[in-house]
């Protein structure tokens, strides 16, 4: 097979534009992720400097609303979902011995939705303000109490969920088409589970937001009436949508999360999980469920009490498969040989950690009692401790785990068990206490609170305790720019890992593997380990490697819909069909123009050995 | 792993499954539809919500005309069955068939937009607007998201079938065509459930 | 703080979900407990010593383990549930046609709470009177955006939704003032929207019903009258008095009712009236510029201020809001 046309590859800053690596774009959202964690956190702080004594006047309401909305958004959107793909990109295609995901275009295309999406909501700020809803937006408050701040909420938020939901089917068609031979679906990693469950999850959970912002949109912009009750409408229809998605939302952060602490625990110990089987199908259980409890977020609303208990014993019943999840955590680590690295002490920091915000889940899964709970303290302290104990301290399990697989350098141990203990201690600090302050009378999003309501100690220290947070994360910081400055001299499989990210080199070849591997059993590394071969027995033979043309399309395309997305909320349609436009020829050029590769030569392979 | 060198009676049996590539795309566009499922079911509950809001604005069974909507309905139908046939076409190589099949059903689906839009006109002229009341705004936005569909879809139809002559049938563009067969599909299953439930049930209360 | 804490329950909803809290609170310690135990003993003994070589040994799972560890947790959550659905149908009763109850519709506003006695006869605003020992049904209603009506001493909260109308029910066990929070975020003063139920005897409730209906006799003072003149022409169309000239109640529902102001709790919700001269000084320090009070209330401004987000004002002057001032302090049913 003769290729007569030219190979395009680029180096520098054209490189990462057009990048349809799955490695590649998994820094890109580590990059971008951790930018807009950073954003999140100074939003974070601001809040908490705010309520650190009664009548503060560091930022006035209305700054506070935006704070506060702009947080939440932030955070579970262009953080936490970002950094999650960052990690499904990195090791998934790697865990199963392919060579990339199953539509590595939309894989750059997701990225850039995301990218634009977070910009486009940030840019707020320095326009006519940012969104002051909450993360949770409410109808009538969003659609005919707030100024146009929403609208970059509506449109920010949708154009990065079409980017979220394309990556969802990338993971989905990945897991269960390219899969390297003998990698069962009994044999895949917990992670690559938990990344397959929450893809599917994605899937189901996205269009629901879509149609909830559409609503929402058609109702700013257009004059529709979804929401206005003088022309019929109704404002509890947005928190069934909002929550249809938003509750599934929480565990498509959690469960890579929970898949990237089984990694971290079975590594550390140098044991097989325990109880496998029982894990996926617990993490199988918690995705099915999540569908069925949304209004659990609304048992204020008044839907009557049948409602209210059938969703509270459907709530009830998650924590089951997920208290099943903590005890075989805790039986994968006894018998073991613990070693306590950066890693491991965040994996193992998380398993009390998520269980306070388990339990206080089910504390609130109970009607007659989330009627004092709700809007108040204590639920922040609730999903703080889930999605900050749990997914935060998950994540950063994840990332001092793969560095050395992503970047081909250690990070520093020392600070990084600085960033642990600043960080760990910092954040019970901050959450602990709020259980108590809500339950003795104080709402959530307010501003500021009165003087002599004895709120005065503890919301003081849950300020302190923040303060640690960001010391933490700046020593991250500092732990990220020393470690970059070394060279590329972390070892392939530094931690004596047992899936198969572990066979290659540090930071993985281009092409992941020379020869697509041969799985021979779970914890496909470690069983070539204990039969006492070095190296995985290759599935096919040499040959050349074909591998997908960068292109600068998916850039375009969402620069496209970013500039609609300005078009639309400032009322000019000649932007925003404009935009629209761009995006749609971007489509048709990728249609009509084939994409055929590059190969990399044997040669090639033969001479690279371990670099990339 | 072939390029799209094969052509004619080289073609395996089912070209579209016959490359990686081509069974991520089928099985990649399936979930697709299950999304767009949660999508539209989402517009009908909606919809079904909010359908006796009407405001000052008139009443379905005022509006709607059923032998405008049945005429739509057997146009948009018979254009899934000529996708139908030219997929078939596709699997016994007749490449000619496959290609004025999809021209058929091109000319089906832009009758029926042409007819919804004559229609949505009529609506506005008697004061169903967009902006009239919760149930109009469910109507156009869950009926326009569908007629939105077939546009788009038939922009794609047209972006596959002007370069066919070029291209031709392969295990490259083969898989192209299949999707696009399923998406046509899925449009007209999302009609039926329009018509059943935004028309009849409109009209008969 | 006694009367704002849920954990210090003033009545018997109050009560009832405190008891759901602490079973609940207790199970799930149990839990912790356990987890944590095994926890603490295997990264204790389980630790990698130095010179420790090979691998442990790799343990599948265990069957027995993985029933205990579901049953036991499906039974725990079985006896959170019970008194769970229990008070889920019970606190969701509705008292609108009990004739022992007293019956209160409350419409929530940015950023303020009224409440109507349609039995009474009685429109009032941010203090909420009841009887002790009485049921109290509300009707619970929304003028704008979502609220959340919420007493936590008493009882857990119930949203108010524009467009619809929700049954909610509490009860106060003894006399105080308990403190009352709005609950969903509003705007800009979501977090100032205070209001509070003053609980008195039924003999003291019976009393402020009469006294609220009765007519007032004019002003005594000079400045006071004419602060009743002003008011008649700028204020009346939003707010209602007892108008001492007619001897009727009488006055626009746009803002809250102002009958019997000089006996609130405290001015815009807020600024507490705790000694003799807080009232007159908390009012001219909202007259003087209500948005510094309430950021984003929708009352325009009394004087014009300069810079104010709020772009309308009535144009009275300094002597003119003092006249007001001395006119509302008058304003006592009792």
């Amino acid at each position: 097979m003769a290729h007569t046309h030219t190979v395009k590859r680029y180096t520098g800053l054209m490189d990462w534009l057009t990048t349809v690596d799955h490695k590649k774009i998994a820094i890109l959202y580590l990059v971008a992720g951790g930018f807009f964690f950073v954003i999140g956190g100074l939003e974070a702080l601001l809040i908490r400097l705010q309520l650190m004594k009664p009548m503060n006047d560091l930022v006035d309401a209305s700054t506070f609303n935006q704070l506060l909305t702009m947080h939440g958004t932030t955070m579970i959107f262009f953080a936490a979902m970002p950094l999650v793909f960052a990690f499904m990109n990195a090791v998934v295609p790697l865990q199963i011995g392919a060579r990339d995901v199953a539509f590595p275009f939309l894989n750059a295309l997701g990225f850039w939705l995301f990218f634009f999406g977070g910009i486009m909501l940030n840019t707020s700020w320095f326009l006519h303000g940012a969104p002051n809803a909450g993360w949770t937006a409410y109808a009538p408050l969003s659609t005919q109490f707030s100024g146009i701040g929403v609208d970059f909420y509506v449109l920010g938020l949708q154009i990065s969920g079409i980017g979220t939901l394309i990556g969802g089917i990338n993971f989905m068609v990945t897991v269960i088409n390219m899969r390297a031979p003998g990698m069962t679906f009994m044999r895949l990693p917990m992670f690559t589970w938990a990344s397959f469950i929450a893809s599917t999850l994605i899937l189901f959970a996205f269009p629901a937001l879509t149609v909830g912002l559409v609503l929402l949109m058609f109702d700013r912009l257009f004059g529709a009436n979804f929401f206005d009750i003088s022309a019929g409408g109704n404002s509890i229809l947005w928190q069934h949508f909002f929550w249809i998605f938003g509750h599934p939302e929480v565990y498509i952060l959690v469960l890579p999360a929970f898949g990237i602490i089984s990694e971290v625990i079975s590594t550390f110990s140098s044991k097989r999980l325990f109880g496998y089987s029982a894990m996926v199908f617990a993490t199988v259980a918690i995705g099915f469920l999540a569908f069925m409890v949304w209004a659990h977020h609304m048992f204020t609303v008044g839907m009557g009490p049948v409602a209210n208990a059938l969703f509270s014993i459907a709530t009830m019943l998650i924590a089951v498969p997920t208290g099943i999840k903590i005890f075989n955590w805790l039986f994968t680590l006894w018998g073991g040989q613990i070693r306590f690295t950066t890693a491991s002490l965040f994996a193992i920091g998380f398993i009390p950690s998520f269980v306070i915000g388990g339990m206080t889940g089910v504390m609130v899964a109970s009607p007659p009692a989330d009627f004092q709970f709700h809007d108040s303290y204590f639920v922040v302290a609730h999903f703080h401790y889930t999605i900050v104990g749990g997914v935060v301290l998950g994540l950063l399990a994840g990332l001092h785990y793969w560095w050395p697989k992503i970047f081909g350098r250690m990070l520093n141990e020392k600070l990084g068990k600085l960033t642990f203990w600043t960080f760990f201690i910092g954040f019970h600090l901050t959450f602990f206490v709020q259980h108590f302050i809500g339950l003795m009378g104080m709402p959530r999003r307010v501003y500021t609170f009165l003087p002599g309501q004895e709120l005065d100690t503890l919301n003081l220290i849950s300020t302190i305790g923040a303060i640690l947070m960001g010391i933490g994360t700046i020593f991250l910081v500092v732990n990220v720019i020393v470690s970059s400055m070394k060279g590329k001299d972390a070892p392939a499989d530094p931690w004596d890992g047992r899936t198969l990210e572990w066979a290659i080199a540090s930071p993985a070849p281009e092409y992941n593997f020379k020869q697509l591997p041969l799985v021979r059993g779970y914890d496909a590394l470690f069983k070539e380990k204990m039969d006492g071969r070095s190296e995985l027995t290759p599935a096919e033979p040499l040959g050349p490697i074909h591998m997908p043309s960068p292109t600068i399309l998916p850039l375009i395309m969402s620069i496209g819909l970013f500039i609609a997305g300005y078009g639309f909320m400032y009322q000019n349609n000649y932007v925003a069909v404009g935009g629209i436009l761009v995006t749609f020829i971007c489509m048709i050029i990728r249609s009509l123009k084939d994409d055929h590769g590059f190969h990399i030569e044997v040669e090639e392979l033969q001479d690279k050995g371990a670099k990339a | 792993m072939s390029h799209g060198e094969l052509t004619g009676n080289q073609l395996p049996a089912e070209p579209e499954k016959a490359t990686l590539e081509g069974r991520n795309k089928i099985l990649g566009f399936w979930f697709f539809l299950g999304g767009e499922m949660v999508l539209f079911g989402s517009l009908f509950a909606t919809f079904i919500g909010l359908r006796n809001q009407i405001a000052d604005g008139p009443a379905p069974q005022e509006l709607i005309n059923l032998t405008m909507t049945a005429v739509m309905t057997l146009v948009l139908l018979t254009s899934s069955l000529t996708s139908v046939m030219a997929i078939q076409a596709m699997h016994r190589k007749d490449t000619a068939k496959m290609y004025l099949w999809f021209i058929v059903t091109f000319l089906l689906g832009l009758t029926f937009l042409i007819l919804e839009i004559i229609e949505f006109v009529e609506y506005v002229h008697h004061g169903h607007k967009f902006t009239t009341s919760a149930y109009s705004s469910a109507f156009y936005t869950l009926v326009g998201f569908h007629g939105a569909h077939v546009t788009f879809g038939l922009g794609w139809l047209l972006t596959l079938l002007i370069p066919f002559g070029r291209k031709g049938l392969t295990v490259t563009t083969a898989p192209k065509m299949y999707v696009f067969g399923l998406y046509w599909h899925f449009v007209d299953v999302v009609w039926v459930f329009v018509f059943t439930i935004v028309y009849l049930m409109g009209k008969v209360g | 703080m006694e009367n704002l804490s849920a954990l210090e329950p003033k009545g018997p909803v109050a009560s009832e979900q405190l008891s759901v809290i602490l079973i609940a609170t207790i199970v799930m310690i149990c839990v912790f407990v356990t987890v944590m135990i095994i926890y603490v003993y295997v990264l204790l003994k389980f630790r990698k010593r130095s010179g420790q070589t090979g691998y442990p040994k790799q343990v599948e799972g265990n069957h027995k383990l993985e029933i205990v560890w579901t049953v036991i947790p499906f039974i725990l959550l079985i006896i959170i549930a019970v008194p769970t659905v229990k008070y889920t149908f019970s606190h969701d009763r509705n008292f609108g046609d009990d004739p022992n109850a007293l019956q209160v519709k409350v419409i929530a506003h940015q950023f303020w709470w009224e409440f109507e006695y349609p039995n009474e006869g009685i429109v009032t605003a941010q203090d909420l009177i009841i009887p002790t020992g009485r049921t109290v049904s509300f009707q619970l209603e929304s003028a704008d955006v979502i609220h959340s009506f919420w007493v936590p001493a008493l009882g857990g909260k119930k949203d108010t939704n524009p467009g619809l109308s929700r049954n909610h029910y509490l009860k106060a066990d003894e006399p105080g003032t308990y403190y009352g929070k709005c609950a969903e975020l509003c705007g800009d003063s979501h977090a100032l929207m205070d209001f509070k139920v003053k609980a008195v005897t039924p003999e003291e409730f019976d009393r402020w019903v009469a006294a609220m209906k009765a007519p007032l006799s004019a002003p005594a003072s000079a400045a006071a009258r004419e602060g009743e003149a002003i008011f008649k022409q700028n204020c009346i169309a939003c707010h209602a008095i007892n108008d001492t000239e007619t001897k009727q109640i009488a006055g626009g529902k746009l803002g809250p009712s102002l009958v019997d102001y000089a006996n609130r709790s405290t001015v815009a919700g807020i600024l507490f009236n705790r000694e003799p001269e807080d009232l007159k000084n908390n009012l001219k320090k909202w007259l003087l510029d209500p948005q510094a009070v309430k950021p984003g209330n929708l009352m325009p401004n009394p004087m014009p201020v300069k810079g104010s987000k709020m772009e309308q004002n009535l144009g009275l002057t300094e002597a003119q809001v003092d006249a007001l001032v001395e006119y509302l302090a008058g304003q006592k049913q009792q």
